[in-house]
């Protein structure tokens, strides 16, 4: 699931100090599981604003609402008829819902009240590691099932270099060598043959590059 | 025991103080609260583990917000007693009381105008 | 046992003779006086200088400019060329600059992480890495023709070199695993990491000998001289991937301090004459971090001096 943190109330305290209505919107995804954008981080939120915009003597309308998903019209469609009251909103939703919510509501002055980091797991309940980098073509059959991409520092596909020390990575000791990972796990399955192969150049295409990635699903289309 | 301890201390009792959410407490300086202790178990004793460790982040956690929102985290704090520490209990209740008395009204009842005299709240 | 190109190092690897090579690191500012010093310092000891790619990731004169200036002063040059920096566009133009000046090696890298060097902010590309680069330059040289297709005539006549750490264990099979990768690649000598713990890297060569991946690829043993104990310490705690053993430590602070440098030298030396007894080993990589005028002093006492001078 795409994981994210709270932003520092400081930064946020900063974008709305000037404004006397706020509507805090949480994402009821991703980001509640994290504990960085639901409905329970709305409310500490708004509770927040509105202890500092009291003590300084300013009213202001600090409102509070969780939709089922920002990345979706439809459920951002149900602030369209109070959305004009706000000066601004705090969205707690992933980069996607901020950015969706901005072009819905186009007059609409919308802030992110999160930042959001990885597509990961929840290893512990408070302790989120990244798993994948959405690089759009899946090696995880020829690598053990664990990613190269989004566990090695240096995403080799060729691992592992030669500054990992003790089966961690060179640039931290607390960080697994993901590339010992690979062949410890490769061995475990029967197949370290795969390890010697060299692998190709990657079609770097499919990630990160050349505009917003689309996918078009002809048979899902209405 | 016929402890005395200031009378507008107003106490709310929990059943564990891992019970006790950011929430409660941002609430009660929302409502006016000039200051708030949460009173758990000694650590190590709680009777669900780990209620009081938990409380303890929280605490952690409500005291950075009151800080950067001008309310101040001194206004909070928690202690761990157990049920045997009444005395001490009296005493930390006297002390935070003048604490409170020296720092003045919550700024959120100054700014509200309802500043009249120091609210403290327990929660046990 | 590989493509023969003009390259004066792959002639005297393959003479049969040892090979001894150094490295030489560019300067953090535009004086291109210092390659040319260090240059003339080590020229008539080895047969070839590596020069580094913004080594540690601290941003420094490039390497392709290093080695032109070599090669203009008549010196063997070997490119050092990292992936982390370059993508595989910027990478096969640099090779092919290089080549278009007459450098012929290239030593392959990904390249040590941004993290530690002067800009641990920038991001970082790693488009290929180490091994593809190895595959890259192979196809450059042995199809003519770029990673995107492109075919051309002129082609760069590469000796293709990497690295190999036998110590970043804990598993020194793995690393013979993937040095056999690298030879899979097209990878025709390799700079071992310094050697510190002989015995590690016995085992490593033996694993080596016993699937005849030394007849395949032809392997320097790097040696780093230490100039004293706090250097010993540092590398054995704080370099990831080398491996100094506490005995080394203990024989270098064990002589006072004004003589450590001379102890580090010596040891330098008797690691030479230990490793030339070890199958598989074609000579000798000497890298003396900013102390390049000690390199003829280990080569001569090495007994690798004079270099042996081939048609």
């Amino acid at each position: 699931m795409i994981k994210a943190v709270p932003k520092p109330l400081e930064e946020i305290l900063d974008q709305v100090k000037d404004f006397t209505k706020v509507l805090i919107a949480g994402c009821d995804g991703c980001v509640t599981v994290c504990e960085a954008g639901g409905l329970k981080e709305v409310k500490v939120l708004a509770s927040a604003l509105r202890l500092y915009f009291t003590q300084a003597g300013k009213q202001a309308q600090i409102d509070e609402t969780s939709l089922t998903r920002q990345c979706e019209k439809e459920y951002l469609a149900q602030l369209s008829d109070k959305m004009d009251i706000y000066d601004a909103v705090v969205s707690l939703a992933c980069g996607c819902g901020v950015q969706y919510m901005a072009e819905m509501y186009n007059n609409k002055i919308i802030y992110p009240g999160v930042d959001t980091c990885f597509l990961g797991v929840n290893e512990e309940r408070g302790l989120y590691v990244e798993r994948c980098q959405a690089c759009g073509r899946c090696i995880l059959a020829e690598t053990g099932g664990i990613c190269p991409i989004a566990r090695c520092s240096k995403r080799m596909l060729n691992g592992p270099c030669g500054g990992s020390d003790k089966g961690k990575c060179e640039i931290n000791k607390d960080i697994p060598c993901g590339w010992e990972l690979i062949y410890e796990r490769l061995k475990t399955l029967g197949q370290l043959d795969r390890f010697e192969k060299p692998v190709d150049p990657k079609d770097w295409s499919t990630s990160r590059d050349g505009g917003p990635r689309t996918i078009v699903r002809e048979d899902l289309r209405i | 025991m016929r402890l005395q301890y200031p009378p507008n201390v107003r106490i709310i009792e929990v059943p564990c103080t891992g019970k006790v959410d950011v929430m409660h407490l941002l609430m009660a300086f929302e409502y006016g609260a000039d200051g708030v202790i949460v009173v758990g178990c000694l650590e190590g004793d709680c009777h669900y583990s780990a209620g009081n460790l938990y409380a303890k982040k929280r605490v952690n956690r409500v005291k950075e917000i009151l800080d950067k929102v001008g309310v101040g985290g001194e206004r909070l704090a928690m202690y761990n007693l157990s049920s045997g520490m009444g005395g001490r209990f009296a005493e930390i209740v006297r002390e935070i009381t003048e604490k409170i008395m020296e720092l003045g009204p919550s700024p959120i009842r100054v700014a509200t105008g309802k500043a009249t005299g120091p609210i403290a709240e327990v929660t046990t | 046992m590989s493509v023969t190109t003009p390259s004066k190092l792959q002639k005297m690897i393959d003479s049969g003779n040892f090979a001894v090579t150094s490295e030489v690191g560019p300067p953090r500012s535009a004086d291109g006086a210092v390659i040319e010093h260090k240059g003339k310092l080590i020229k008539d000891y080895v047969d070839a200088i590596n020069v580094t790619d913004n080594q540690t990731s601290v941003c420094r004169v490039c390497s392709l400019a290093c080695c032109i200036r070599l090669k203009l002063m008549g010196l063997e040059a070997c490119l050092q060329m990292v992936t982390r920096d370059r993508n595989r566009i910027a990478l096969q133009s640099d090779i092919l600059g290089a080549a278009s000046f007459g450098i012929n090696n290239i030593l392959c890298l990904t390249g040590d992480h941004q993290h530690f060097g002067d800009h641990a902010k920038c991001a970082n590309v790693f488009d290929l890495d180490s091994v593809q680069l190895i595959q890259t330059v192979k196809m450059m040289r042995d199809e003519g023709k770029l990673l995107g297709g492109h075919e051309f005539a002129v082609r760069p006549q590469m000796y293709i070199g990497a690295a190999a750490n036998p110590f970043a264990g804990p598993n020194v099979a793995m690393r013979v695993s993937r040095l056999a990768k690298k030879v899979a690649a097209g990878v025709q000598f390799i700079q071992t990491q310094c050697i510190y713990n002989m015995d590690t890297f016995k085992e490593f060569m033996k694993l080596m000998v016993d699937r005849g991946l030394h007849e395949k690829v032809a392997i320097l043993a790097g040696i780093t001289p230490l100039r004293n104990v706090g250097m010993a310490k540092y590398m054995q705690k704080r370099v990831p991937g080398i491996d100094v053993p506490d005995d080394i430590v203990r024989r270098i602070g064990g002589v006072p301090k004004e003589k450590q440098a001379e102890e580090g030298l010596t040891l330098a030396v008797e690691q030479i004459q230990e490793l030339k007894e070890v199958e598989g080993v074609r000579g000798f990589h000497i890298m003396a971090i900013e102390w390049e005028e000690k390199v003829g002093e280990i080569v001569e006492r090495g007994g690798l001096y004079p270099r042996p001078q081939l048609a």
